[in-house]
């Protein structure tokens, strides 16, 4: 069953991102290219996703529980270090150089996007080897 | 100067993100961090595989239904290859040492107000929109 869950909620999540323009990394430079011919639409599907987790979580978390486990995983520390910068500076170098964050780059084999034919094994040994180090 | 500007389906497919990510929340009490799902797979954990699996394998459906819809445009960028793997492999590295990428600290950690996120999301933002410039305006023609 939570299976059954998990994978519902990716089907949404990758219907989202191709819907939201967000799995064409023309869109995606776009907008990352501020100096260019700036388009804004990555904006809106920031503010729209993230409103929406806002107001949800705050209904969600007041439940004790989630429907399916017994409590819920989420994130407790707080510390923003040097791992947290460095990891998030790094990302973001990749993300402007080809144009694509995780979910768009898992999402878009479903679209048969040749890219990721490079980008994408690329990325699963970025973290598997970020993982080994980080032990 | 504002081109391709989409502000509705912008809007809608961030709404629906934002409700896929909260089903994961309500029916498994996990954040919808696809790096952080994804990577945990890397290797896989026993007993803690199957949802990652399952979510993950969801998004190329998902999309695919999407564009079957659409009758979809080729979304290919055709960059050089080494540049495609470079950023692949950036986005692996620093999505794992950051502890999140643009749906766990963008979406789910901006939605709950998390202290890292609010630093993490303005930090690749501003490096991804300086990475654009220096080989869009700085190095035209470097690269694709």
């Amino acid at each position: 069953m939570n299976r059954l869950a998990a994978w519902l909620a990716g089907l949404l999540f990758g219907a989202g991102l191709a819907w939201s323009g967000m799995a064409d990394p023309h869109k995606v430079l776009g907008f990352l290219d501020v100096a260019g011919a700036w388009d804004p639409s990555l904006l809106l599907v920031m503010a729209g996703a993230t409103l929406t987790y806002a107001i949800g979580w705050r209904l969600v978390i007041r439940r004790g529980r989630p429907w399916l486990d017994t409590r819920f995983y989420v994130p407790a520390h707080r510390r923003i270090d040097g791992r947290l910068l460095s990891g998030a500076a790094v990302f973001g170098l990749g993300w402007g150089l080809g144009g694509y964050c995780p979910g768009p780059a898992l999402a878009g084999v479903g679209l048969g996007n040749a890219d990721l034919a490079w980008l994408l094994p690329a990325m699963l040994l970025g973290w598997w080897l970020a993982g080994r180090w980080a032990r | 100067m504002i081109a391709d500007f989409t502000p509705w389906s912008a809007l809608g497919g961030g709404i629906l993100i934002g409700l896929a990510a909260l089903l994961l929340l309500v029916a498994l009490g996990r954040i919808a961090g696809i790096s952080g799902i994804a990577s945990g797979l890397l290797p896989p954990r026993r007993g803690d595989a199957a949802w990652r699996l399952a979510f993950v394998l969801g998004l190329p459906m998902g999309a695919a239904l999407w564009m079957q819809g659409q009758g979809g445009p080729v979304l290919a960028s055709h960059a050089p290859s080494w540049q495609l793997a470079l950023a692949g492999l950036l986005v692996g590295v620093g999505t794992r040492i950051g502890s999140g990428c643009t749906s766990g600290h963008g979406v789910c950690g901006l939605g709950r107000l998390s202290p890292r996120s609010m630093v993490a999301v303005p930090v690749f933002m501003a490096t991804a929109m300086m990475c654009v410039y220096a080989w869009r305006h700085l190095l035209p023609g470097v690269l694709w």
